[in-house]
Parts: structure tokens; C-alpha cells; sequence
């Protein structure tokens, strides 16, 4: 049986685009394209029609009211959702050009191309190196060697090196709520995927983690596409490029962050982002 | 406005009055478990304590003694208000209650029984007499007597009184004990050898049989070649024989003379005698120093006399080897329904029967299990596997008879359930988030049960083999059916290739309780036995339980998550 898999951009790795930022290719402004998707749990309809271009490398965040869909969108971009019963969507997701939902993509490829970190830190009962490695040792990739490297480089770019390189082997139950977030993070960059989907990561963290966290989205744009949930305006305004709002299932407004925030198009996305209801 | 007492009658007291119920349904519990345990303790550990010897002195003209002699003795094994027996028209009320005592005799083969009562009125005076020997020996139980002389192979006399006595008895009982040794291992060691080689040329001889009339001159050698092994093997067997009558001559050349209790005189071959004391003599440290020995012995020596004497190192072992088989074959069964009825199967109406089916399961009498053992597992895969394997020594079965392995497995099928409950709950408690961090690793279905919910609820499924050891090691009934024997002659586990006998029969502790109580011969003299046995098998249920939840314990440290 031959599986497809999504066709790998063309765009730079990190390492490289260091080095010859000058002749880097054009980015694509809808890597991710949302088409007219509904989606349903059973017989309740939780999307309604959404469509919108999320370009790439850059931060896109998910606002909007309590059991507005965001989440439920941002878990269909790497077919999450497919793990509950009674589900079904209309409509099309697209990545670079191709369709999520093609019967001849395997869901695990897709997955080991999209990237998650979820609300609530979810570190595997393991080592903090095994936590990172994961994704690799699923995909098989035993080297010692590449192991020790891809831990060094995402633990470092999930500012955690610093923190944790003297006791990589202990427990990961072992560190504090921020720092387990941030092993998710760097879980969830270790196997380079391109796209990084967070379900508001910073919703259980002080104020400090947090601005690292934030700091780290800073940091991991230049290398990935971030889609952000989150119920946090300023974090919203503080660290993405483009917003959109979402009310009751519908898409009410998408457009850049600033204009979002300062100059909404929409009243109730102005009521939202004042304070004024949600 | 009056100041408020603060704790005023208008504020009630908030306590909780009725905690006190659940408390005691707990209390009750407990109590009872102590004291059952207690009492297990008590009984099971004074076996082995050396009691003094009492020699009564009866009152002129009683008949209460044995043979009509003024004296008699022995252990006081009990103290205790006699029960009258009072008649309608007797006037009783008065009466002060009549005690009486239980002395163990011993002499089992002078007097026919091991125990007597003996009332208090009929005592006029009680001593213990300094030289008393208890002597334990091959048979007929303890011999307890005062020694007159030592009467060797060289026709010297020793009195008693001789400072070289004990020494020399103490020779001679060692003497007797390596020579018993040594005929034990010409008897079951080496003359087993010829024994498993006569078998094994007796088989190889009927398959060439099997094949046809044997003409050729190849066969004709062969079969010369059999007679000539056989042959050879029956001249070792001879001489074999010869050494081991030989030492067994020996072992009743030296005799030891002595009087019982009630003045009796009598000898015995001192190669009878295992082991012997002078209670009246002991301090406690002695006496420490022999229950120790004697506790030693019943752990790891095999039974005697019917399984009243001796120890119970075979149904030790028994039951160890049964249980650690049933675990290893009850585990991955039970892990595997579980992990599918839980992470594969479409929950829906019938995984919900199954999996009330499974959980009844664990309520079906374990006879039933014990019939199914044997119609399936011994009758129809052991009779098969007899039939494709072991067809030249049928009719005899090897495998197509009760066995530890089929014992095990019959175990095995009745715990299955519980393992299935206990992995069936950890394998749910493992959280939703860490199963997606997984999946959104790239993991696929498989490798997330494999590397991060399995290793999670190892600990759960350890519990859950916990409770199926403690059932399965204390289960009797479908046992009986499928393996377990009075006394097995050898371990299922041992030094002769391939040294895991999966089809011998076995002792099992269990069984060993329910044998000596019912179905013993002298039941007083069983029942501190039963006793004793109990406790073991408490005790061994005790140990495989705690190392379980020492490797549990182990895991949960290593996982140390917040789920269990």
C-alpha cells in the first residue's frame, strides 16, 4: 500500500535561513486554507461555513468566547477531532495545497508535520530526554547521536536547556507547571514539523512563565506556523500577526492584529475585544 | 443589646455524631481479621515449642492409667473444665467443675493412640523427672520414655547414668541421619538414574517393535544391544540394592534400651530416632534454639507418616511453582482482553455484556473451573498431546493426566477476570491529554498504548495480579480435579533435563490443610499441623504479594504520576 504525504515545502530550515536570510523564497500567504468547513458533533453543528487563509510563519491567533469553536477548529488542523465518535465535517481544510481530509494521506504523517501543544501540560510519565525524543522514537529514529542533538537544540529552543541539562534523565513530573509547558513546546518542535498548533498554552501559568512562553512564540515564528487559541486579548495582541474572532460557531471577523484591536469592522468583535461581553 | 456568648446555645455543634458507624463496620472487620490471624499464629508457632513432660502419679486403685499401671506421663497438651455429662435426676448443682487434663502420650506404638484425658480427681501427684526424653523417630510419632542404656553393635552396655551417654546417643542419632541420607540418594538419586534409562530403552525398543517384524540383521543388533543395556543397567540396579540393604542393616545394630512413663520396658534401634530432647532439662534459650530447629525442619522437610509428621517443603514448593505459573500465564492474557476491550472495541451494547460476562465470570463456583480443567485442559490438549508426542508410553498418560500445568492454566482461566477488571481501570485512568500529547507526536494508536499508557498502568495491572495471586494461591476445590496430589514423590521443578516438568502432580498447601484436617487418621495429632500449614500459606501469600507491590511501588516511583 502506498501513502501520500503532504509534499514538504520549500522553504528554508531554520540553520539555513540564518545563514542566507537574503535569498530566502517568497511565503506562502495561505499555507493553511480553511474552506466553507462545518463540522458537527453528532447532530450539533459546532462550525458553521469558516473560511480563511492563515499565511505561513507567521502567528495567527483563535479568539472569541467560551464555546465560540475555536479550540474545535484548531484541533481539526491536525485531525484531533478524528479520536471522538460521531463526528463529521463538511467543507476542506487545505496545507500548501493539499487536502488534510485525502483519504490517501495517513493521519500520523500529517500529524508528524503539525505540531501541538495542548491547555493543560501533558508530559509523558518518562525522562525529560525521553519526552523530547518521542516523536522521534515513534518515527523510529534510534540514533544516539541525532537523539542527544534534536534534545539540545529543542530543549534550547524552548528556552528550557538552561534549566533542565543537568538532570535530563530525571522525571519530567519532576518540574514546575511552567516548565512542563515548555517541554511540550520543545516536545512538540522536536521533530521539526511546520506548523505548531497551541490550545492556549498559557491558561495555567503565572505571569512569568507566561512571558516566556510568549517570548519563545517571538522566537519560534521565525521557523514554524503558530495558530494560537487563546482567552487571553493582550496575550492575543501581544504576540500574534493576524486574529480572528470567532462567535457562536461563525467566523465574525479575521484581519490583522493591530486592526483587530484598534480599528475592529465588526461591532461585536469590538464588544469582545473592549471587555464588553464574552 | 446583651453581649452574645459566642458559644451560646443558639450555635450547634457541627460534629459529625455518625461517623462512629462507618468507623465500626471498619473496627469490626479488623478485629476479626486480627484475631483469626492471631489465632492462626498462636496455634501454627506453639507446634513447635518444646513443652515439658509431666509424670502423674494416680491414686491408689484408679484404672485410669495405661496397662493399669500406677504412673503414666506425657506433654500437657491442654488444661480444661471437664464436661460433665448431667443426669436429669442427679442433683448436680453443687458440684465444683471437674478439670481434667490433655496429655500427649506419644508411644503411638505401645498404646495405639497418641492422646489421652486424664481427670484431676484421679492425679494424687504430678513431677518432672529430670532424664525424660522426647524422642522424635521414622515412626509411629514421638516415643517420650526415660532411657536405661545404650546397647551397641560391640556388646557394650551403656547405663544411662554414664557421663558418656548422651554423648554417644547423640553419635549415633547423627550417624543414623547421614546413613539415612546416604540410602536416600542410592534409593532416589542413582537407582532413579537406572530407572529413567530402563524407561527410556523400554520405549525406544517398542517404537523399533512398532515398526514391523524386525528381520533385518540391523534390528537384530539393536534388540541385542537393548538386552545387553538392560542387562548391564540390572547388574548396576543389583549392587545398588545390595549397598543400600547393606547401610539399612546398620541402621539397627545399636539399640536403645528404656522404660516408658508407666514403667514399661522396651528397645529401639537408635537408627529410628531423627532427633531427640530432654525437656525437663531446657532453659528457655535451649528451648528457643530447638523451636527454631523444629521450624527450620517443617519448612524444609518433605512428610512422613501419612503427612502428620515431617515438613511440607513439597507443598511449599508446590504451591510457589503453581502460582508463579498462573501468574505468568494469567498476565498477558488478561492485559491483552483488557487492552482490547478497552482501547479497541467499539464501546457500545455488546462490549457492555462482555464485559459483564467477564466480570460474572468471577463469580462461578471454582469446582466448575475445576471440571472444565479437567474435561479441556486434561482430557482433550493432554490427551492430545499424549496422543501426537508421548504415544509410545499410552496407555500411561503424561500429559493427559492432572499436572501443574494444567493446574495453572485452570487457575490461570478462573483469575482471568480480575486481571482484566484491575488493567481495564488503569488503562482508563491514564488521562485523555497525555493519550493526545502522544498521538500528536506522530505516535500511531498502537505505539501511544505501547510506550505511554501500558508503562502507566503497569502499576494497576500489578494490583490487579495481586488479587488474582492471592485468589489463585488459596483456591482448593478445582485443584483437586487437575493436578494436585496427597504426596507427590517429586518437584516439578528439579535438577533431571529439562528440569521444568510441567505434567508431574504436585503438593499444594491448600490441599495439605484440607488433607490433614478431613482426612487424617488421628486427627488430634493433625490439627496443630493444619495450623501450622495455614500459616505458611498465609505466610506465602503474604510474600508473593509483597514482592509484587515492591515491583508496584518501584513503578509508581518511577512513573510518579498523580492517577493512582
Amino acid at each position: 500500500m502506498s501513502t501520500a504525504t503532504l509534499p514538504s515545502t520549500s522553504r528554508p530550515t531554520m540553520t539555513q535561513n540564518t545563514t542566507a536570510s537574503a535569498g530566502a523564497p517568497a511565503l506562502n500567504p495561505a499555507y493553511i486554507q480553511i474552506k466553507d468547513f462545518s463540522f458537527y458533533y453528532g447532530a450539533a453543528k459546532v462550525l458553521h461555513g469558516l473560511s480563511l487563509d492563515i499565511p505561513e510563519q507567521q502567528v495567527t491567533a483563535f479568539i472569541g468566547p467560551s464555546g465560540c469553536g475555536k479550540s474545535t477548529l484548531l484541533r481539526n488542523l491536525n485531525r484531533m477531532n478524528d479520536l471522538v465518535d460521531g463526528i463529521r465535517h463538511e467543507g476542506d481544510i487545505l496545507v500548501n495545497g493539499h487536502s488534510i481530509y485525502d483519504p490517501l494521506i495517513e493521519v500520523i504523517a500529517l500529524r508528524k508535520r503539525i505540531g501541538m501543544v495542548f491547555q493543560k501540560s501533558n508530559p509523558f510519565p518518562k525522562s525529560i530526554y525521553e519526552n523530547v525524543v518521542y516523536s522521534l522514537r515513534v518515527a523510529g529514529r534510534n540514533g544516539k547521536a541525532e537523539l542527544d542533538e534534536v534534545v539540545e537544540r529543542s530543549l534550547r529552543g524552548a528556552a528550557l536547556w538552561d534549566e533542565v541539562k543537568d538532570r535530563l534523565n530525571e522525571s519530567a513530573f519532576g518540574l514546575s507547571g511552567g516548565q512542563m509547558q515548555r517541554l511540550c513546546i520543545a516536545r512538540a518542535i522536536a521533530n521539526r514539523p511546520e506548523i505548531l498548533l497551541m490550545d492556549e498554552p498559557c491558561s495555567a501559568l503565572d505571569p512569568i512563565a507566561t512571558a516566556k512562553v510568549e517570548e519563545l512564540i517571538h522566537e519560534l515564528k521565525k521557523e514554524f506556523t503558530i495558530v494560537i487559541v487563546t482567552h487571553n486579548m493582550q496575550q492575543a495582541a501581544r504576540v500574534s500577526d493576524r486574529t480572528a474572532f470567532f462567535y457562536l460557531g461563525k467566523l465574525i471577523e479575521y484581519d490583522v492584529t493591530t486592526n483587530i484591536f484598534q480599528n475592529p469592522a465588526n461591532a461585536q468583535t469590538e464588544a469582545y475585544v473592549s471587555g464588553r461581553f464574552g | 443589646m446583651p453581649k452574645r456568648d459566642f458559644l451560646s446555645s443558639d450555635v450547634k455543634p457541627a460534629g459529625e455524631s455518625w461517623v462512629w458507624v462507618t468507623s465500626m463496620g471498619l473496627g469490626v472487620g479488623l478485629t476479626m481479621i486480627v484475631f483469626l490471624l492471631g489465632m492462626i499464629l498462636w496455634n501454627g508457632l506453639e507446634v513447635f515449642w518444646p513443652k515439658p513432660v509431666v509424670q502423674l502419679e494416680l491414686r491408689p486403685g484408679s484404672t485410669a492409667g495405661l496397662n493399669n499401671a500406677p504412673v503414666f506421663g506425657g506433654e500437657i497438651v491442654k488444661s480444661q473444665i471437664k464436661a460433665v455429662q448431667v443426669r436429669a435426676d442427679a442433683d448436680a448443682g453443687d458440684e465444683p467443675p471437674q478439670r481434667e487434663y490433655q496429655l500427649f502420650v506419644g508411644n503411638k506404638d505401645i498404646y495405639g493412640f497418641g492422646y489421652k484425658f486424664i481427670d484431676h480427681a484421679e492425679i494424687a501427684g504430678e513431677s518432672r523427672p529430670a532424664d525424660v526424653i522426647v524422642a522424635e523417630r521414622l515412626e509411629y510419632g514421638n516415643a517420650i520414655f526415660r532411657p536405661k542404656e545404650l546397647r551397641l553393635a560391640d556388646g557394650t552396655v551403656l547405663p544411662a547414668a554414664a557421663t558418656a551417654f548422651d554423648r554417644t546417643l547423640a553419635g549415633l542419632v547423627r550417624e543414623s541421619n547421614d546413613r539415612r541420607a546416604a540410602i536416600r540418594r542410592i534409593e532416589r538419586d542413582e537407582i532413579g538414574a537406572i530407572n529413567r534409562q530402563l524407561e527410556k530403552i523400554r520405549l525406544e525398543r517398542r517404537a523399533l517393535e512398532n515398526k514391523g517384524p524386525l528381520v533385518s540383521p540391523a534390528d537384530q543388533r539393536r534388540l541385542a544391544d537393548f538386552d545387553a543395556a538392560v542387562a548391564d543397567l540390572q547388574a548396576r540396579y543389583e549392587k545398588l540394592a545390595a549397598k543400600a540393604r547393606e547401610l539399612r542393616g546398620l541402621q539397627s545394630v545399636n539399640r536403645i534400651a528404656y522404660t516408658t512413663m508407666d514403667g514399661a520396658e522396651r528397645t529401639l534401634p537408635t537408627g529410628d530416632l531423627i532427633d531427640y530432647y530432654r525437656p525437663n532439662q531446657l532453659t528457655v534459650l535451649n528451648k528457643a534454639g530447638i523451636f527454631a530447629h523444629r521450624f527450620w525442619k517443617f519448612l524444609s522437610d518433605e512428610p512422613r507418616e501419612a503427612n502428620t509428621e515431617g515438613g511440607i517443603f513439597p507443598a511449599i514448593f508446590g504451591t510457589f511453582v503453581m502460582t508463579l505459573l498462573m501468574s505468568v500465564a494469567v498476565t498477558p492474557f488478561g492485559v491483552l482482553a483488557a487492552i482490547y476491550l478497552r482501547e479497541y472495541a467499539k464501546q457500545g451494547p455488546f462490549v457492555r455484556a462482555v464485559r459483564i460476562a467477564v466480570n460474572n465470570l468471577a463469580g462461578v463456583p471454582s469446582i466448575v473451573f475445576g471440571v472444565f480443567g479437567l474435561g479441556f485442559f486434561v482430557y482433550v490438549v493432554g490427551g492430545t498431546i499424549d496422543q501426537l508426542f508421548y504415544s509410545l508410553s499410552l496407555p500411561t498418560p503424561t500429559f493427559g493426566t492432572g499436572g501443574v500445568l494444567w493446574a495453572a492454566l485452570t487457575l490461570a482461566l478462573m483469575t482471568v477476570p480480575v486481571v482484566i477488571v484491575a488493567t481495564e481501570e488503569s488503562l482508563s485512568a491514564v488521562s485523555r491529554g497525555t493519550r493526545e500529547g502522544s498521538l500528536a507526536c506522530g505516535a500511531s494508536k498502537w505505539q501511544t498504548i505501547q510506550r505511554i499508557v501500558l508503562p502507566a498502568s503497569l502499576p494497576g495491572i500489578l494490583t490487579g495480579l495481586i488479587l488474582a495471586m492471592a485468589r489463585g494461591a488459596g483456591e482448593v476445590a478445582p485443584l483437586m480435579l487437575v493436578g494436585v496430589v496427597k504426596l507427590a514423590p517429586t518437584l516439578p521443578l528439579d535438577s533431571i533435563y529439562p528440569f521444568i516438568h510441567l505434567e508431574r502432580k504436585f503438593m499444594h498447601l491448600g490441599f495439605h490443610i484440607y488433607d490433614l484436617g478431613f482426612q487424617s487418621p488421628d486427627s488430634e495429632a493433625a490439627k496443630p499441623m493444619v495450623f501450622a500449614t495455614t500459616f505458611l500459606l498465609i505466610l506465602l501469600v503474604v510474600c508473593l504479594n509483597l514482592g509484587a507491590i515492591l515491583i508496584r511501588n518501584h513503578l509508581r516511583k518511577k512513573y510518579k504520576t498523580s492517577t493512582f
